[in-house]
């Protein structure tokens, strides 16, 4: 490993910005359609759990423009795009439907308006079958589960519990997420000869659109390329639900042998794909009138939906951030993942740590209530330390805690102790607006739990002139990992980023990639790339010392020039010397994690490479009439270990953090009595706009954090991290609510914290009909 | 009308270059057309219901003398209603040698775009903003973005790229301002004055030449639908799929537009939109200008039409409770025949309307707030900005003495239809404006409403807020406004 501080630290500006405020990215929907491409859309359920009885499709078939209906028949492989292989969920539902929403048939067109119009016309009658739309009724069903449920302990729960001086239960009910990604999901196929498709797929996993297609039409996975060059936004939401469409685009191409869309309107995308898992967390939990916790019971029922899809390793990753940045010396955490007569439930930015998070700094708060304490001396008196009390409830120990420093530089630079002091002093003389702040911590595991997925690939071609293709397993969803990517490499050969092409993700160009999740696309990637500048840089050395009559020459690469033994050359002139001596100027490079490790288990290992710190300070102000509430001043301190983009980050943090927020406060999912989603296009679902931002938004990295482990540049991950920032939000809405019954009791406000939420636990608090006015 | 006062096409400018159709969908919308016939796909579809902005481009209208350039959805906006525009996309803004527009620039220098869906729509919503309110603040900012969503970058550098290149002046150099002229003397030349009739054996879309001839086609075909802003109907189409066989569109018609200012009250003209009237509204019912402010998205102000937002009957419509509590009143017309009613008696029922076959809404005459009376409205959503009310309560009240004089509190969202509480109301009347009767008064809404549950809210939430707004009220009027601070909201008009 090369010492890393030669390099400067830049702010590359995204490398599609212009592109985007053109109004000339391209985005799949933009690609120039081949003539005769036609266009397919889902019929959906409109049962949340019942027989099909009879399906009739004669008007879908008559109507204008309708080429063709697409069946469960017309999947030439297994009717199934299950991500982790159960087999629990189909393409097309048949006999048995599971969730209003769920897709039953499709229908082609040659417009798309003509599709969508066409596929409302079914006449479908069910014989419906009891449903559970949420945990609560889950659990009352008799608890049916997708997946098997993981326990992580450590000590003797029992014991240590008895042996406690204090206790408290409780329970928390944490909402679900929509993605809202802008660009909604869609797949375009374009059959070829042989078994071949090409498949342009809005997805954050390549390779795996590449084996969901194969599977579905029972062809090689070698017949099938997917490609895209980017998306607009994912968040998780394309991790595997892109699938679908996918799938989908394909079947219909080879069957009508023609180029094959498929796009849902937004409603259809958000009844008809996964979203953030909902939780419900009950702990019990012993501790010391100090605040440490002696012991922690806890379990984490989620509503997964009608399938497995991420929810096995979604809500492991809610136990194994139930710990937070907190040691817990005797500890018991289950998960329930369970079945629910909803569309299921997938990866969403942070997959499950978020809803962990929020169970530890709910304990946390619930502790400091019933002590009466400043919940941030309670969160100090439990954080992990650094030389003891650092063993994860997974038995992994942490090796590189900076949360003790990032929490006393931000406590200081938010002026917290003073502002909470003032805050507490305005509630007093304030009857009907009330304020409240909260200071919480993100500790972040950096891996996927998967293991097998730390693993990734890039393919660097140079040119006779010195230009330089570059391509890699990573998608492109925003988040900037192109370009940070493609510095990384004009670093390397001392080149302008305009020297290296940035490409589209190709199944065909590397193979077997990880989808782009778990907040490890530079990490991998980055690496990857690097691998294969230095396999070229080796063979150019070589080549070097043939020049200069040596085995092997050192080259020097500067300001794109080439310098070795008294050779000075501009870099394209050394790249036709070497071609010119046949050099192999392609390397495919390569990465994967060291030193992680996981049983499932036993419940024990190493799961992460490294952790990710931060901590926000957040102050809000809530009307006690109404429920109305905003966030009036944000402050972040966030460890990016060594910035490969110092801007990019920022942009992770604030956008992570805001995102957080709307999950928390105005992100809230509805189903009714019949199981069908309410909130299903940006009229009922309200994510932050811009009005919603702090006035007041300070977002610093922790400019002296350096990965101690051998991490790209020694830069730690980005892109989930920030999201749990937005837990302050909440604390700090609570201590609002709980002002009016002057802070004796926890609010345990259930999120999102919606107007809503925030006046109902102010009544209750203070007891029915107010006088708070 | 003769066939030489009909013309069988539209006609607008599409950035550089003249459009002319008579043969179209007659429910497309401007999107579509874009992306799809004219394969300029440089805006988006996110929504497809004038939510997410990603579809934002400028539509320039003449107004008078002069050419007005406002962002509108796209997605929502129907091709019809573009006749005598200037349609201006994403694709224009950028110099002929390829350079970027200021706006442009600046979203790229701030790194003002992640994954660039919303980004196309950003820079157009800047891009209105830094053409027609180069002193625009923050609060300009934030209004100018309301009806733009962005997924990725938490808005702050958006806010920054906005900052930068308002601080940076240069208007001057901005296209459409250089080709303004030639565009104004190409707009007038499309200028006729004619009916717009373009027909199909199962469609018809109609643009009347003038009022007059709205009423007249109306009365030929009662069943058809007015198209004013779109914002409601472009989502029936959108979303409901509804076929609409024959649309009157009314967009242009300027005397549907008409602002005037009598001594004591304000009179709009059904075609008036929410962008039109906002100046008026702020300077003579001060008292709305905030909420004004949270109607829709800059987007759907500048489309939706107040006699749009009244004639369709929603329960939820913004204007209708502060309009009732003003004691509104709309002129009606059915061929020549004219009649005025209050508004709170123009809503009978959810979806039935105190209007006749072939009738419309014409006007809008809105009584200034009285001097010494006090008048407040209060929109409750999820969301703050561009969200729909949950309920949204609006109150006036005369004292003398220290008692009740007059009332109006009007609610919407709270029943079927917008409605008034009058048992509250006959509570208070005579009754001293005290603390201890509003508590009683408002223990009273219950009589009054009985709220539905839905995903904006509960209806135990409906009721609890609509009495404690009353009690916000209140607690305004005695100068205690809830920010703690010296109430702002419900002067008096005198005091304006």
């Amino acid at each position: 490993m090369e010492k890393n501080n030669s390099f400067k630290t830049v702010s590359d500006i995204h490398d599609s910005a212009k592109k985007h405020v053109l109004g000339s990215a391209i985005y799949i929907d933009d690609i120039v359609e081949p003539v005769g491409t036609c266009h397919a859309y889902l019929g959906l359920s409109e049962c949340a759990h019942g027989h099909i009885k009879s399906m009739d499709l004669s008007e879908v078939e008559k109507a204008n423009g309708v080429i063709c209906i697409l069946g469960p028949n017309d999947i030439t492989g297994p009717n199934d795009i299950s991500p982790t292989g159960l087999n629990d969920e189909p393409v097309f539902a048949t006999k048995r439907v599971e969730f209003f929403g769920q897709p039953i048939f499709g229908v082609v067109a040659k417009t798309r308006d003509q599709a969508r119009r066409a596929a409302r016309l079914a006449k479908v009658e069910y014989e419906t079958l009891p449903h559970a739309t949420n945990i609560e009724q889950a659990q009352k069903n008799g608890g049916e589960l997708v997946t098997k449920p993981l326990t992580l302990k450590r000590g003797d729960v029992a014991v240590a519990m008895k042996a406690a001086p204090l206790h408290l239960s409780g329970k928390m009910e944490i909402g679900g997420q929509d993605h809202f990604y802008l660009e909604g999901h869609i797949a375009f196929a374009i059959p070829g000869e042989d078994d071949d498709v090409l498949v342009y797929s809005s997805t954050q996993h390549p390779s795996e659109v590449q084996h969901m297609v194969a599977h579905a039409l029972n062809v090689k996975t070698n017949a099938v390329t997917v490609k895209l060059r980017r998306m607009g936004g994912g968040f998780g939401g394309k991790e595997t639900q892109s699938n679908l469409f996918a799938v989908v685009a394909a079947v219909a191409a080879k069957k009508l042998k023609r180029p094959v869309k498929i796009r849902p309107d937004r409603d259809d995308d958000m009844i008809a794909t996964g979203k953030r898992h909902d939780f419900i967390v009950d702990y019990d939990v012993g501790f010391e009138k100090t605040g440490k916790i002696l012991a922690l019971d806890a379990n984490f029922a989620a509503r997964c939906g009608f399938s497995a899809d991420l929810s096995g390793p979604v809500t492991d990753r809610a136990l194994f951030h139930a710990d937070n940045a907190y040691f817990y010396p005797a500890v018991k955490l289950q998960s329930s993942p369970l079945k629910t007569n909803t569309v299921s439930n997938t990866a969403f930015r942070g997959f499950g740590g978020p809803q962990g998070v929020m169970a530890a700094e709910r304990i946390i708060e619930e502790i400091a209530y019933a002590l009466d304490m400043d919940p941030l001396a309670v969160r100090r008196v439990n954080f992990y330390g650094t030389d003891e009390n650092n063993i994860t409830p997974y038995h992994q120990q942490v090796s590189d805690n900076i949360i003790h420093r990032i929490v006393d530089e931000l406590e200081i630079s938010s002026d917290y102790q003073k502002r909470r002091r003032e805050i507490i002093e305005f509630n007093k003389t304030s009857p009907v607006k009330k304020r409240g702040i909260g200071l919480t911590p993100v500790k972040f595991g950096i891996s996927f739990t998967a293991t097998w997925y730390n693993q990734a690939g890039a393919l660097i071609h140079i040119y006779q002139d010195g230009s330089i293709h570059l391509n890699h397993g990573g998608t492109e969803m925003g988040q900037g990992l192109n370009v940070k990517v493609a510095r990384i490499v004009a670093d390397e050969f001392a080149l302008n980023l305009d020297a290296i092409k940035i490409s589209a993700t190709a199944t065909d160009k590397v193979p077997n990639t990880s989808a782009t999740a778990a907040s490890s696309g530079s990490d991998l990637n980055g690496m990857a790339a690097l691998d294969g500048c230095k396999q070229l840089k080796k063979r150019l050395e070589k080549f070097a010392g043939n020049i200069v009559g040596k085995k092997s020459q050192k080259v020097k690469y500067k300001s794109g020039k080439v310098i070795f033994g008294d050779q000075k050359l501009p870099f394209a002139d050394f790249i036709k010397r070497a071609y010119m001596a046949r050099v192999q100027l392609s390397a495919a490079g390569f990465y994967k994690t060291p030193n992680i490790h996981w049983d499932r288990e036993k419940g024990q290992g190493n799961p992460f490479f490294y952790f990710a710190y931060g901590a926000c300070v957040s102050e809000v102000e809530i009307d006690v009439l109404t429920g109305e509430n905003r966030v009036i001043q944000v402050d972040i301190l966030h460890d990016v270990g060594r910035s490969l983009n110092p801007e990019i980050d920022k942009g992770q943090i604030e956008g992570g953090f805001v995102q957080g927020m709307g999950w928390l406060t105005s992100e809230e999912l509805v189903w009714d009595d019949k199981g069908e989603l309410k909130s299903h296009a940006p009229s009922t679902y309200k994510i932050p706009l811009v009005s919603d931002v702090p006035e007041i938004f300070n977002v610093e990295l922790a400019q002296w954090s350096k990965n101690p482990e051998r991490t790209i540049r020694r830069s730690k991950a980005v892109g989930e991290p920030p999201l749990m920032l937005a837990a302050a939000v909440v604390e700090a809405l609570s201590m609002a609510v709980a002002s009016v019954a002057n802070y004796k009791t926890c609010p345990k406000l259930a999120t999102p914290v919606t107007p809503e939420r925030v006046l109902l636990a102010v009544e209750k608090l203070a007891d029915g009909e107010s006088d708070q006015w | 009308m003769g066939a030489d006062s009909v013309r069988k096409s539209i006609r607008f400018i599409l950035n550089n270059d003249l459009v002319e159709l008579d043969d179209f969908e007659h429910t497309q919308n401007v999107l579509d057309f874009l992306r799809l016939e004219q394969r300029l796909r440089g805006s988006k579809e996110g929504c497809a219901e004038g939510d997410c902005g990603a579809c934002t481009v400028l539509v320039g209208r003449l107004v008078g003398n002069d050419l007005v350039y406002e962002t509108v959805n796209s997605c929502i906006r129907f091709v019809a209603s573009l006749d005598g525009c200037h349609l201006v996309t994403v694709e224009h803004l950028k110099g002929q040698n390829g350079a970027l527009h200021p706006v442009q620039a600046a979203m790229v220098e701030q790194h003002g775009s992640q994954c660039g869906f919303c980004t196309p729509g950003i820079v157009m919503s800047l891009y209105g903003l830094w053409m027609n309110n180069p002193e625009a603040n923050q609060i300009d900012i934030e209004t100018s973005l309301q009806g733009n969503l962005c997924r990725c970058t938490g808005y702050a550098p958006i806010i920054k790229a906005a900052k930068s290149v308002l601080a940076a002046g240069g208007q001057k150099i901005d296209p459409l301002l250089q080709e303004r002229n030639k565009i104004q003397s190409r707009l007038r030349e499309l200028v006729d004055n004619k009916r717009v009739e373009i027909f199909t054996d199962t469609t018809k879309i109609f643009l009347p030449a003038d009022v007059d001839d709205l009423a007249e086609i109306l009365l030929q075909y009662p069943d058809a639908t007015i198209v004013a802003g779109a914002t409601d109907v472009g989502l029936w189409v959108n979303k409901q799929m509804r076929q609409l066989p024959i649309l009157i569109f009314i967009s242009h018609l300027s005397q549907l537009q008409k602002l005037e200012q009598m001594d004591d009250e304000i009179r709009l003209g059904a075609g008036v939109s929410y962008s039109q009237a906002w100046p008026i509204i702020a300077e003579k019912i001060p008292q709305l200008d905030e909420f004004w402010g949270r109607i829709g998205g800059g987007q759907v102000r500048n489309m939706g039409t107040i006699g749009g937002n009244i004639a369709n009957g929603s329960p939820i419509g913004d204007t209708p409770p502060a309009l009732i509590a003003l004691g509104a009143s709309i002129g009606l017309r059915q061929g020549n025949k004219k009649r005025s009613i209050l508004l709170e008696d123009y809503f009978i029922a959810y979806g039935k309307q105190d209007r006749q076959q072939g009738e419309f809404v014409e006007s809008i005459n809105i009584p200034l707030v009285r001097e010494g009376d006090y008048f407040a409205v209060y929109k409750i959503s999820k969301r703050r900005d561009e969200d729909i009310s949950t309920l949204c309560g609006a109150f006036k009240v005369r004292l003398k003495g220290g008692k009740v004089e007059q009332i109006i509190i009007a609610f919407g969202g709270m029943a079927a239809i917008p409605k008034r509480a009058k048992t509250v109301e006959g509570a208070l009347i005579g009754a001293e404006w005290s603390r201890q009767n509003i508590g009683l008064a408002a223990k009273l809404m219950e009589e009054d409403f009985s709220p539905l549950s839905d995903v904006r809210g509960s209806a135990q939430y409906r009721s609890l807020v609509a009495k404690n707004l009353l009690k916000r009220f209140y607690l305004e009027t005695i100068g205690k406004s809830s920010d703690g601070e010296d109430s702002q909201v419900a002067q008096s008009a005198g005091a304006a």
